[in-house]
């Protein structure tokens, strides 16, 4: 079929696959399945959230307590590399646009440094919760009000949650590797930087997420003094 | 390789390759839709096993046969195989793989790696699965309920659970796959209106592929994490609260039903369509009554909740919006009736699935009504009532949907025709091999037989032995196409592009179709089933 070679020619990944007629069809479609992709994450962390919020609101005291023992001002700092991150992904984008591939690599390196800045940082919550046998599992103690069973819980919701943050984003820093790469190669061109663009997408929901968690986790009931009580 | 096939045989997908390589690694959605027609055809044999079993206890009445842990795991897997490894998969990855590009005159799916992805992830998480059953099998009921499977069991839950697990994401690939190539591969000129209605379908089911999945997926991995780590999120010993389980799980476990039913939906207007030549009656209102059962499917999880200290308003409000998806599912059946009547039918094997089908989905969607009827559920919970209502929707709509769909397309997927003799004999066995299994129990049901014991008072016998007799009769019809539709692939009757003088652009391209679908990409012109037309035209000229 003619037509049909015409697409195959170059191994060049922006070449069009034969199953597109034209390259905003293709790229259209990529930014469609992105776009569905994330719903599906959004579904996944949603039944989490819900039992969260179920747990939250059926544990209260203890919810309150528990949350009292998290590190805001690391919380806060990492919040802000995130977002950090998010400028320097968007940057990233924005260079592939124009076509400037030195900045497109610099500004997916420090995407990376960012990423693994706050990931750096999740170890260290993570440690100090197993100092304080915050850690859900034979050995926990929970001493600082509320009901240890419940705050066993938040914990277990807590690592659950966060865990499979930091997953994403580990995904993410394997992704943003492969594609500094390519960058530096020269793949990405204003033509086609479609992997760029939806990686993008990607690393903005990553953070988006933790903009929910963030408040859910470290803040709310933070003006209460512990073992208080609000309800 | 093309000059080292024979000439006198056209150039198809078929033939494009013969090794290993070229099917295990191929890209072609109809060659993945094969690829997935034997695995859950092995799945299905698997899962009719078990309940062979299960029907075997089940002629007498003491458990003399099997043990009662043992009864336990046989009908767990039955239950799990049977849902997650062939319902869901059933058409949409098979039919939908097979005949979605084409009939909207795509060259493939938007992505077919993804697609063959999608396949491989099916294929481990059903290895999983199978490696639980002969390790041992899980004994919780394909329900997973909590606390028995997080905590209790002492079956092999985490291996199942991990296989459902992996199994899900292949489902959501799938609906994926379908959504973009839907939203963005259309032909020129086929809008949304002039889709065949398999088509809406198909976005309905993908729909709920992509929003239901991920919350059993997590639920699961909860149960999985609960198991191992010893925390409590569904455990009340810890805390834990197990209805949140049972909220989660059929929030996405009711709408699964829909992702086995809109399917077959979907291949009815098809076939009622071809076989009665006329367009179906209120397309508008037939596609969208697909896409309405989705939206609904996801507000009435709590129909199944209604003695699990729910309250009793929000069973209310689960019970109306349950009433309403009647709605949609009756304008359906009522839309084939009228685009029935008035046409030429005519009786080959698919019309005949169609017909049964249209029976035992009323009869399935009636009895649904029953149940959502919160005093009368009180009576029937956890009775053969239910299990026989939703064997009518998954075995009676389901599995006789994607039998008509095998026998309407099969002379397009391999260009040869089935033997109408055997294939309508198998037919009328599925159908009355059908209703002499399940009607008895909706009997047993309602005199309060409950489902899950292997034993069971005498006066219940007569209808277990009708039961199991019906079951052998059901096994007969779906062996039968077996051997009748293997035989067809060397002996049948050449097919042709067009064999039922359908209008789809499904039939506008030789059989079996060439790996690209088309010669060139078509151009639609008229909205779907236009028979009125053609026909006019051929009595004019
Ligand atoms: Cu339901």
């Amino acid at each position: 079929m003619s037509s049909h070679s015409a697409h195959a020619t170059a191994g060049h990944p922006a070449a069009l696959l034969h199953q597109f007629d034209t390259a905003d069809q293709q790229k259209d479609a990529s930014t469609l399945g992105m776009w569905l992709f994330l719903i599906t994450e959004i579904m996944f962390f949603g039944g989490l959230f819900i039992a969260y919020i179920v747990y939250r609101n059926a544990y209260f005291d203890s919810f309150v307590a528990a949350s009292h023992t998290l590190n805001i001002p690391l919380g806060t700092f990492n919040t802000t590399v995130l977002i950090c991150s998010s400028l320097t992904m968007a940057m990233a984008v924005h260079s592939a646009q124009v076509g400037n591939r030195s900045r497109i690599v610099l500004f997916l390196v420090l995407t990376l440094i960012l990423g693994a800045a706050f990931l750096g940082v999740k170890v260290i919550e993570y440690a100090d919760k197993f100092e304080h046998h915050h850690v859900p599992g034979p050995s926990f103690q929970f001493t600082e009000g509320g009901n240890p069973k419940n705050a066993e819980l938040f914990f277990s919701l807590y690592f659950g949650m966060t865990g499979l943050h930091a997953l994403h984003m580990i995904i993410g820093a394997g992704i943003l590797l492969v594609l500094i790469f390519n960058a530096s190669k020269g793949w990405y061109t204003p033509e086609y930087y479609t992997p760029v663009e939806m990686f993008g997408l990607y690393w903005h929901f990553v953070d988006i997420v933790w903009i929910f968690l963030f408040p859910l986790l470290y803040l709310l009931g933070g003006h209460l003094p512990p073992g208080s009580g609000g309800h | 390789m093309s000059t080292a096939i024979e000439s006198k045989e056209t150039r198809n997908y078929l033939n494009a390759g013969y090794d290993l390589k070229s099917w295990l690694l191929t890209l072609d959605h109809k060659r993945i839709g094969l690829l997935y027609l034997f695995s859950i055809s092995f799945f299905f044999l698997l899962g009719g096993l078990f309940a062979v079993g299960i029907r075997l206890e089940l002629l007498t009445p003491p458990g003399d046969l099997f043990q009662s842990e043992t009864y336990n795991k046989l009908f767990t897997m039955h239950g799990i195989i049977m849902v997650f490894f062939f319902l869901i998969p059933s058409i949409p990855a098979v039919i939908g793989n097979f005949l979605i590009p084409i009939m909207i005159g795509a060259r493939d799916l938007a992505f077919p790696r993804l697609n063959l992805l999608s396949w491989y992830v099916f294929m481990v998480g059903g290895t999983l699965a199978i490696s639980a059953a002969l390790m041992g099998g899980i004994d919780t009921g394909w329900t997973f309920y909590t606390p028995y499977s997080s905590t209790y069991s002492n079956s092999n839950v985490m291996v199942t659970a991990v296989g459902v697990f992996i199994t899900g994401f292949s489902s959501i690939l799938t609906g994926l796959n379908f959504l973009v190539s839907i939203h963005r591969m259309r032909a020129p000129g086929m809008t949304w209106f002039r889709l065949p209605l398999f088509i809406w379908a198909h976005y309905a089911t993908s729909l709920i592929m992509v929003l239901g999945t991920p919350v059993v997926a997590v639920t699961i991995l909860l149960v999985g994490v609960e198991r191992m780590f010893r925390i409590g999120i569904f455990d009340p010993a810890l805390g834990g609260d197990p209805v949140l389980f049972q909220h989660l799980f059929w929030f996405y476990s009711h709408p699964a039903v829909y992702i086995m039913i809109l399917p077959a939906l979907g291949v009815m207007s098809e076939i009622i369509s071809t076989f009665t030549r006329r367009e179906v009656f209120g397309y508008k209102f037939v596609a969208f009554s697909s896409v309405a059962i989705a939206v609904l499917g996801f507000l009435v999880w709590g129909h199944h909740m209604f003695v699990s200290s729910q309250s009793v308003y929000a069973s209310l409000v689960f019970s109306i919006i349950t009433y309403l998806v009647g709605v949609p599912s009756a304008i359906k059946v009522f839309n084939w009736l009228a685009t029935i009547y008035k046409g030429s039918v005519s009786f080959g094997t698919p019309m005949i699935y169609a017909f049964g089908f249209i029976g035992l989905f009323t009869v399935g969607g009636l009895t649904g009504l029953f149940l959502a009827a919160m005093g009368l559920d009180v009576h029937v919970h956890d009775t053969y009532f239910v299990v026989a209502h939703f064997h009518y929707i998954m075995v009676g709509g389901a599995i006789m949907g994607y039998l008509g769909a095998i026998h309407f397309w099969w002379p397009k997927m391999f260009g040869r025709m089935y033997p109408e003799v055997p294939a309508k004999t198998a037919a009328w066995l599925v159908f009355v091999g059908f209703n002499f299994t399940f009607f008895p129990q909706f009997l047993l049901g309602y005199l309060g037989m409950p489902r899950r014991y292997h034993q069971y008072p005498e006066e219940f016998q007569i209808f277990n032995v009708m039961s199991s007799i019906g079951a052998s009769v059901l096994a007969l019809g779906y062996a039968l196409p077996v051997f009748y539709l293997v035989w067809s692939l060397k002996k049948g009757e050449i097919a042709g592009a067009n064999p039922w003088g359908g209008t789809g652009l499904e039939w506008k391209t030789p059989s079996p179709p060439p790996t690209e679908n088309f010669e060139e990409t078509p151009v639609v012109t008229e909205p779907a089933y236009s028979y009125h037309k053609e026909e006019f035209e051929l009595v004019k000229s």
